[in-house]
């Protein structure tokens, strides 16, 4: 059967020539680069190396960049440790409602330990407005965690504004970049961030590797507690061979970045287009502009999520009704339904996020399936049923 | 040049066998996220399941019992840090020993500036926690104990089913760092009776960047450290690292399935190398426990030498060794192992630390005794401090 890999956002393969890169780095060179003989050395410079590759990616200097286990970690110790370093200053933190989890009950858990959090709304494209975190500063706030793009819907968010004004409070920023590296620019200093967070496997990196920017001169401590490695700002033997990947990955992503984006573009436009023109009561979510390349989001009245997923993964097809990462729980997703979406449309959420191995024909073969099934699924629906009748009595 | 190696407590080679399955979670269609439902997160899944079932069994948990972390210091972390806040209202006492690893000792010392009170137990001359000072420090306040398995800087066994036994009784939570005893002696989490018990991948031919927590049923335990999606249970947030977790699940089956044999085969090289040395050298002690020790573990001061010229003059010849930790290995602070077991500072100074594995041989122990022989004379004549003992010693 033909398969189809529309959920680049949830997790990527490892390029090719990533995995090349590592192999190495899995079998023979295996020594810790905290070691002083040649083993740890030859390491130990393969990991500089790396960073120093993902420091260019990111526009930032070597030793500003911190390797983490991961996004959710990376997010973790940028908001803890910029909050715990600044608790004599100030406990106020903003966020907003559409952040990943990562962020949200990062967030939640320092509330329960005194600190004090506005979660700012967002608009019906998902959209953080400046006016919007203006008006929450305060003179306690010590941090503003925003993403940069959103995992569910891609809306882009007007974070250099944001860090600007941060900037300007001497508030610390946060931004979770780990949806937009890869896809559109990402670069420390035109998002005025002072901490900024990556995930290696959102962007053809192996799991299991991430990292944190942060800014010299950041008020900032660690969370975590053990050896001096990552200039004691980390703790953990490093993951040498996602190091090496994560390295170059970022060189792959940043060096492709505009042309494969503008390819992304016309097949994710090509997926709108053909869904909005085959299949009635659809909506598309997010902003219709300042989104990401890769992603569309779709609301598809009377269908319900999940059936619809079973539905196109028996035909090859993969996607998601949003973020992998909550996909256990049955709840509508907090990004549509802070975005005024029903709870009931927010069931009829489809994620198609597409990558590097997504062609022309992937998309036809997805507009072909869709369809029938979708009349399928309709047929069945009760909702659906009864509101044709009432669009007939209308 | 010939190379050995014999810094397997800092880290091992990846198995070949454990490379293999790792490699078939790199490429093809094995990539998937295991929260995705479709049929590349199945996959991703059964991995999943299938790694927690082979390190569940070897160490005798069951599988609701396991979770995978990116390290055993995130797991010695996450152990501590959430029985401490769990058991808050209980009390704010914790018991660890001086010799931990400082993904403890940092961790423990971190929460006593959070209000929580702390006894860190002294060690013997061997590197050994008395059972009877666990004993004594207990007050109605303690709500955890955490002490190491093995030490991994003089490869001392400490006394874990004794105190596991008495923090039962006492209904203490008892965390174990296993990181250096998985794979050499038996680890089993009933025998030791332990409530949580840490593992890092990379200490037994699995890759780096994968460890594991083992948190016992009913452990009033729950985790503060790490927050965001649903994985492991609610109790580890993040993306599953599934290669690195394949890889971690097949050396935790390769490292128990020979360790009997293996064990046996390093005593054998651990003990020559020991006796050699002592033999052939003057002024050198062997530090930690003389049987109470890992198999695979030698460790000595050498008197009047710096630990890090040995190692230095050893790399030259293409044999990879340590002086103590490689966590803190940047320092020129003297091993905090060594001090509380009564080391004098510039004693301390002098340590060397050779730990075997399962490429080593007989040869590698007559190439590196051979070796070892000129340097030695070489860097003690250059030693003042030697000079000056000798004007003092009599000859030997």
């Amino acid at each position: 059967m033909k398969k189809v890999y529309f959920d680049h956002s949830a997790t990527t393969p490892v390029h090719p020539i990533v995995a090349e890169e590592i192999i190495p780095y899995i079998t023979g060179k295996f020594g810790n680069p905290s070691s002083v003989h040649f083993l740890g050395r030859e390491v130990r410079k393969a990991v500089e190396a790396a960073r120093e590759k993902i420091a260019q990616g990111i526009g930032a200097k070597p030793e500003e960049i911190v390797f983490t286990s991961g996004g959710t970690e990376s997010d973790n110790m940028a908001i803890k440790g910029a909050a715990y370093a600044n608790c004599r200053k100030g406990n106020h933190i903003i966020t907003s409602a559409v952040e990943h989890h990562a962020v949200l009950d990062t967030c939640e858990a320092l509330k329960e330990e005194g600190f004090t959090l506005t979660v700012l709304p967002v608009d019906k494209y998902g959209m953080v407005s400046l006016a919007a975190v203006a008006e929450a500063i305060k003179e306690q706030t010590i941090v503003i965690s925003i993403m940069h793009t959103n995992n569910e819907v891609g809306t882009i968010q007007p974070v250099y504004d944001i860090g600007r004004l941060a900037r300007e409070k001497g508030i610390l920023f946060h931004t979770d970049a780990v949806q937009s590296m890869g896809k559109i620019p990402v670069h420390v200093d035109d998002l005025e961030a002072d901490l900024l967070t990556i995930s290696g496997h959102k962007f053809y990196a192996p799991k299991g590797i991430g990292v944190l920017y942060i800014r010299q001169g950041s008020n900032w401590q660690p969370v975590s507690h053990g050896g001096s490695q990552e200039r004691r700002q980390r703790p953990g033997t490093e993951n040498v061979s996602g190091i090496i990947a994560l390295g170059k990955a970022m060189e792959l992503v940043v060096s492709e970045l505009e042309e494969e984006s503008q390819r992304l573009a016309r097949l994710r436009d090509k997926i709108i287009q053909g869904v909005l023109e085959r299949i009635p009561h659809v909506h598309v979510n997010g902003h219709p502009i300042k989104r990401l390349p890769n992603l569309v989001n779709l609301t598809i009245e009377f269908v319900e999520g999940e059936s619809l997923l079973f539905s196109l993964d028996m035909k090859g097809i993969a996607a998601s009704s949003g973020s992998a990462c909550t996909s256990d729980s049955t709840d509508p997703s907090h990004v549509l339904l802070s975005m005024g979406i029903s709870p009931q449309n927010a069931q009829g959420s489809l994620r198609l996020s597409l990558g590097r191995d997504n062609n022309d024909e992937d998309v036809e073969y997805f507009l072909d399936v869709l369809a029938p099934i979708i009349d399928r699924l309709r047929a069945m629906s009760p909702f659906f049923q009864q509101n044709m009748i009432r669009l007939r009595l209308d | 040049m010939r190379r050995i190696y014999f810094d397997h407590s800092a880290t091992t080679p990846v198995h070949p066998l454990v490379a293999r399955e790792m490699d078939h979670f790199l490429t093809g269609d094995n990539f998937g996220n295991p929260s995705s439902m479709h049929y590349f997160g199945r996959i991703a899944l059964n991995a999943l399941d299938e790694a927690r079932e082979k390190v569940a069994r070897a160490i005798g948990a069951s599988t609701g019992e396991i979770i995978f972390t990116s390290s055993g210091t995130e797991s010695d972390n996450m152990a501590i840090h959430g029985a401490a806040y769990t058991n808050r209202r209980r009390g704010n006492h914790i018991i660890t020993s001086a010799v931990e690893h400082h993904a403890v000792l940092h961790t423990v010392r971190a929460l006593e500036s959070h209000g929580f009170d702390v006894t860190i137990l002294p060690v013997d001359r061997y590197g050994m926690v008395d059972i009877n000072d666990v004993e004594a420090a207990i007050t109605d306040k303690t709500i955890l104990i955490s002490v190491m398995h093995a030490n991994n800087e003089v490869g001392t066994i400490m006394p874990i089913a004794e105190i596991g036994r008495l923090a039962q009784e006492r209904r203490i939570t008892f965390h174990v760092d296993a990181v250096q005893s998985f794979g050499k002696i038996p680890v089993n989490v009933d025998d030791l009776g332990v409530n949580l018990l840490s593992l890092a991948g990379h200490k037994f031919y699995g890759p780096k960047g994968v460890g594991m927590l083992y948190v016992r049923k009913g452990t009033p335990w729950k985790q503060t450290m790490l927050y965001g999606g649903a994985q492991e249970h609610m109790r580890r947030a993040g993306t599953e690292n599934i290669p690195a977790i394949v890889g971690f699940g097949k050396a935790v089956e390769l490292a128990v399935e020979k360790i009997d044999e293996e064990s046996k085969r390093l005593i054998t090289l651990r003990d020559r190398m020991i006796k050699e040395v002592l033999d052939r050298f003057p002024h050198v002690e062997l530090t930690g426990h003389p049987n109470l020790r890992l198999p695979n573990h030698v460790s000595f001061v050498f008197r009047y030498i710096e630990g890090e010229s040995m190692l230095l003059s050893l790399d030259m010849r293409g044999i990879a060794v340590s002086s103590g930790s490689a966590c803190t290995s940047g320092s020129l602070e003297p091993s905090h192992v060594l001090l509380s077991m009564g080391y004098p500072h510039e004693v301390a100074h002098g340590s060397l630390r050779l730990t075997l594995g399962k490429d080593n041989t007989e040869e590698d122990v007559e190439y590196f005794l051979d070796v070892m022989e000129p340097i030695v004379t070489r860097l003690r004549a250059m030693s003042p401090l030697m000079r000056n003992s000798d004007a003092n010693i009599p000859a030997e």
